[in-house]
Parts: C-alpha cells; sequence; structure tokens
C-alpha cells in the first residue's frame, strides 16, 4: 500500500494518507465505531474524521477549541460547538455516547487523565490517539541534541507547541491502570501510518510506534 | 436655521391602513378557534398576514418558517408596501440564496401584536369598532408561536423543514423547539436567548417611556383621537437602535465627524453625523410602525423566559428533542451575548440534542444577523444542506 505525506493539516502535524485520501489514523479510529453509533468527536479540528464516520453512517458530534475550526465544520453541516476538552466535558449527561474520541489532542490537554475520566463517563467507550514520544527518533534527538524534538509529525517549537502534555505509550499504559480504564483495542503505526506487528511486545511499540490508537471501556 | 428637537414629517399613516387591510394575504379566524393567551384571555376573532415565497413540494417537507425580530414584518423578501424598501432579510433569502427559494418554501408571518395586518393594538377591536389601543391583552412569545401554528394548520402543514429567526424571532425558534418539538425539523435560532436580561428590560423600559411621555400617546388612545406620539416612538427608536450597534462599528461609521459642516454650531442641532444618523433612524420608523404595538411587542419580549416554564430548568424545555439545532452568535452583540447563545447550547446538550454552535467576528452588533456576513451565510447554507440531505429533500422539487 502506497502512503502519502501530505502537507501540515489543521489538527497538529503531518499525517499518513491512505490512498483514498482519508488519514490513516482515521480510519483505524473509524473502524473501532460500530455502525449507527452515537459519537462525540472532542477536538475535532476542521471536521475530517467526523465527515468519514458520518458517511459510514455514524451519529455524530463535535467539540473544537479553535472558533475557525468550528465554523469550518458548521459550514460543512457537521454538528460542532465551540468548546475546551478541560471545561466543557461534565456538561454532558452520563452515557450520552457510545463513543467518545479524543483524536490527537489529548497531549493538549491540561488535565488529560480527567479529561479521559469524563470521556469514560460520557461515552460507553472511548477511542484516544496521540503521538508517541516514545518513539526512538525523538528520544535520539533528545540524546544527541539536548533539545526538545522537532520532528515531522511534531513540528512546533517547545514555546509554540500547544502541546503540554507529550506521553509515551506505556505512559498512557500506566495511566489507564492507575484510573481504572480497560484497553480493549490498540495499535501502534510507524511512520508512514503502517500498523506494527500485533505480537510485538509494548517495549516495541513503544520505540517504533510514532503513534498509537486505543479502544478504552471502564473496568467493572 | 438650527433644528434642535427631532423633526417628523406629517401623517402619512401608511401602516394604518395596513394593521386591518394588509396587502398580503391573510387568514382570519372566526370565534370558533380563539386564540388563547398566556394572559388568561381569548382573542377571537382574529387575523394573521403572512408572506409565502418559493413552492411547497407534493410531500410538503420543505416549508422553512421565519420568524421577524421586534419592528420587523412578513415583508422578508419582497419589496416593503409602506417604505419600498427591500426585504428586511432579502440578503440571505431567495434564488440561490441561503435560504433557497428554488429549494425551500418559506413563510414569514406578521406576530400578534404588531401593526402590518396580523391583529394587534393598532387593528380595529370588533366589539367597539374602533383600535383596540390599550384594550388590546397583553401577549407573550409562547402566544406568537401558538397563532403561527394555526397558521400553519390552515396552510395543511404538518411539520416545518426548519424555523428560523434572529433576536425576538430567534426566541419564537427556541419556543417552537420547546411546544412543537415533532413540528420542528431543525432550528436556526441566531442572536437571541432564552431569556430577556435585565438590561434589556431596561432598555425596553426607557423606550416605553419615551412613547408614554409624548403627549400625543393620549393614554394609548391617539388612533381614536386622531393624533400620534411620534417623537416619542421616535426617541424609543434612536435609543434601541444605539443597541443594535457596537462602539466599534459607531466609530467605524461615524467616528467624531460633523454633519454637512466643519465646525460645531454651539446649539443642539444635529452637528455630528451620528446624531443625524439617529435622527433619521427614529423619524423613518415611526412612519411604519404602530407606537402601541411597540409597547406590546417590547413587553412579550421582556416576558421570555423559556426556563420558567419548565421549573426554572432549561434543559427539560429540549429533553429528548429529535430538532437538529444550530445556534449563531456574532462577537460584538452586546444585547444578546454569546453568553446567552452558550446557556442554550448548554442546555441542548444536556438534552443530548443535535446542536451546531458558531460564534461569528464582527464588529457590526446586533443587526449583523441582518447583514451582509459571508461567514453566516456559509453557515446557514451548510446547516440547511446537511438537515435537508437527513429530511430526504431533493435538490431542486
Amino acid at each position: 500500500m502506497m502512503l502519502l505525506r501530505p502537507k501540515r493539516d489543521l489538527t497538529m502535524a503531518e499525517a499518513a494518507r491512505a490512498p483514498g485520501g482519508a488519514r490513516v489514523d482515521h480510519l483505524l479510529v473509524s473502524a473501532m465505531v460500530e455502525p449507527k453509533s452515537r459519537v462525540l468527536d472532542v477536538g475535532c479540528g476542521d471536521g475530517e474524521l467526523l465527515k468519514l464516520l458520518e458517511q459510514r453512517g455514524v451519529d455524530g458530534r463535535g467539540i473544537e477549541l479553535s472558533r475557525e475550526g468550528v465554523n469550518e465544520c458548521v459550514a460543512k453541516g457537521l454538528a460542532v460547538i465551540q468548546g475546551d476538552a478541560d471545561t466543557d466535558l461534565v456538561d454532558y449527561p452520563d452515557d450520552a455516547f457510545d463513543y467518545v474520541i479524543l483524536s490527537q489532542t489529548l497531549q493538549a490537554t491540561r488535565r488529560p487523565r480527567e479529561v479521559l475520566e469524563n470521556m469514560l463517563r460520557i461515552g460507553r467507550r472511548a477511542i484516544v490517539s496521540f503521538p508517541n514520544f516514545g518513539h526512538w527518533r525523538i528520544r535520539l534527538q533528545l540524546l544527541l541534541n539536548g533539545a526538545m524534538p522537532v520532528t515531522d509529525n511534531l513540528p512546533d517549537s517547545w514555546y509554540d507547541s500547544p502541546n503540554i502534555h507529550f506521553c509515551t505509550i506505556k505512559d498512557f499504559r500506566e495511566m489507564c491502570e492507575v484510573a481504572g480504564v480497560k484497553m480493549e483495542k490498540s495499535v501502534a503505526l510507524n511512520p508512514w501510518g503502517a500498523p506494527l506487528r500485533l505480537n510485538a511486545p509494548w517495549w516495541f511499540w513503544n520505540l517504533f510506534g510514532e503513534q498509537a490508537v486505543f479502544l478504552l471501556s471502564r473496568k467493572r | 436655521m438650527v433644528e434642535a428637537q427631532l423633526s417628523v414629517r406629517p401623517e402619512s399613516a401608511g401602516h394604518m391602513r395596513e394593521a386591518d387591510n394588509p396587502q398580503s394575504p391573510v387568514v382570519r379566524f372566526g370565534h370558533d378557534k380563539p386564540l388563547r393567551l398566556d394572559a388568561g384571555v381569548e382573542l377571537a376573532p382574529f387575523q394573521i398576514a403572512y408572506q409565502t415565497y418559493g413552492t411547497l413540494n407534493a410531500d410538503r417537507s420543505n416549508a422553512i418558517l421565519v420568524c421577524h425580530a421586534l419592528t420587523g414584518d412578513q415583508h422578508v423578501n419582497n419589496v416593503h408596501p409602506v417604505t419600498d424598501k427591500p426585504g428586511w432579510w432579502d440578503s440571505i433569502i431567495g434564488p440561490g440564496k441561503p435560504i433557497d427559494t428554488e429549494r425551500y418554501f418559506v413563510i414569514c408571518p406578521n406576530v400578534v401584536g404588531a401593526c402590518m395586518g396580523t391583529t394587534g393594538p393598532a387593528s380595529t377591536n370588533p366589539v367597539t369598532g374602533k383600535p383596540w389601543g390599550l384594550d388590546f391583552p397583553v401577549i407573550t412569545i409562547r402566544d406568537m408561536v401558538r397563532a403561527q401554528a394555526m397558521l400553519l394548520d390552515h396552510l395543511g402543514i404538518e411539520q416545518l423543514f426548519c424555523v428560523a429567526g434572529g433576536s425576538m424571532g430567534g426566541m419564537q425558534v427556541l419556543q417552537w423547539a420547546a411546544s412543537y418539538p415533532e413540528r420542528v425539523f431543525s432550528a436556526l435560532p441566531i442572536a437571541t436567548a432564552t431569556r430577556h436580561s435585565a438590561q434589556n428590560i431596561a432598555f425596553h423600559e426607557v423606550g416605553r417611556q419615551a412613547v408614554m411621555a409624548d403627549p400625543e400617546w393620549r393614554q394609548g388612545r391617539y388612533l381614536v383621537e386622531g393624533a400620534n406620539p411620534r417623537r416619542g416612538l421616535a426617541v424609543a427608536r434612536m435609543g434601541a437602535h444605539i443597541t443594535y450597534l457596537s462602539d466599534a462599528a459607531l466609530h467605524r461609521k461615524f467616528g467624531r465627524k460633523f454633519q454637512d459642516r466643519t465646525n460645531p454650531t454651539f446649539s443642539f442641532d444635529a452637528d455630528f453625523e451620528v446624531e443625524s444618523y439617529l435622527r433619521h433612524q427614529g423619524i423613518t420608523f415611526v412612519e411604519r410602525f404602530d407606537a402601541n404595538s411597540y409597547l406590546y411587542l417590547t413587553r412579550a419580549m421582556d416576558y421570555f423566559d423559556l426556563a420558567a416554564d419548565y421549573d426554572g430548568v432549561l434543559a427539560k424545555a429540549f429533553r429528548g428533542t429529535p430538532t437538529r439545532f444550530c445556534v449563531i452568535s456574532f462577537t460584538s452583540d452586546w444585547l444578546f451575548p454569546t453568553s446567552d447563545s452558550r446557556a442554550i447550547v448548554h442546555a441542548l446538550n444536556a438534552g443530548s440534542a443535535r446542536v451546531s454552535f458558531a460564534e461569528i467576528v464582527t464588529d457590526k452588533g446586533h443587526d449583523a444577523f441582518l447583514l451582509e456576513e459571508p461567514e453566516l451565510f456559509a453557515i446557514v447554507r451548510g446547516f440547511l444542506g446537511s438537515a435537508g440531505e437527513a429530511r430526504g429533500l431533493k435538490a431542486k422539487p
């Protein structure tokens, strides 16, 4: 499968795209969502993922921090409101959605754990994707340069970056453990958007996965 | 020759004829179909004047109800019969426009209490044969909506594809969605609120007192006594008009510029452009509007508090609603600020409604909803387009 590396998009970084034009991580996320379900996309950017989900018959809603993103989404006919993942999720009632998605946004929240807990309160399941700060190229940059890494996927300097809570796949697993969150499915992608070997050990994912997607639910 | 006082033109009384015999289609409801008012009385007989644009499709699924604001009327997309000005929402309604009359059937009724053909205080009271004046019962936003529902029953339209409106029109949109959720497929409340704020009530009170302070008002009996409180109404309009703009817009448009002169006259003449502009707004307004209608309609807005009908819990007004909402506010609107729209969105979210919410950046204040705002147009077009797909509307009927 040939994968392209197009220019930066609204959400955060360069992302690998499948031949149809859809982002590989978006395709992965949407494959985790049952058809006909109710979905809230937190930090929905310009609505690309929501549009993909709606094309698959999902009843999708979105929250987006930037006014430009919101207005672009609404003009596309998407049900999106301006809001902040850190402060506005508390307003939603319990079990309002089948899935709550946080796509490439976790690292930009002030309180990632509270956001995740709220997601699993208002949704029966949560889907979280994020850039893995444990990827070998990032580790190597920090080791050799001694400066905060700047990569194709994370192009901002530390002082310009909206990403204030970077974590590794290992870090995220540990938070889920502490927060009583069950990992139902996990996928790590290499820099070309291809999934890593399923039977690979976690340390391998943490070293070679550039980003990760998790399907999560509450522990009983 | 300086002119310190507001000079109003002599009586044209164009709107006085419109009150009973409007240049619009009219539906008359007899004693068998009274309008039950929140004030606890029945209004019968009464009439509703309305305009329509476009064509109703075969399964009657493409009707959009447009609700007008405080001083608007049914002439939303045609030349006004009294002022000869274009329709008040020509910018957004018409063939190929966001509210596309080649695709949708647009209905705009004059609200109860107004003066352009729907029964109001300037209409003739059938019991006395004279204008109602202050004998007209106080009406509410819910009464307006109830009357509109009767009009739609008469027209044979079970469900509206969309109810749209700004300001007081937006209040009607919200009331529609709360009172008749099954009849509203989508709702577009713009620059509005679920309740009138204390500040807004205060502004309205100033306007009403200006009308009533005019000796020509004659305790509301001016139509019977051949008078008209034009100065009072013009002052009310001037005050209100300021609230529809913003400091930035006034500064951009007028600044401290003088009107047709280079130096101040050291008098109370309209030296400044902004004064001249406001006087013009006041003078032209009284040509087309009835002073008592202004009292009644401002009162209806003051009384509006949607949550009060639902134990004070706004979310209950929209619980389980099937309606799709698109809420829009403007950054410089200080009369119905974005926080009011957020309260609507908050309640809709709590009720798990499908809601879009956009705040549009503009310095044009509350009146922005009436103006050429490309972002507003793109959003309305996108919202209606996607709702139309969900409703199964074809591109052209």
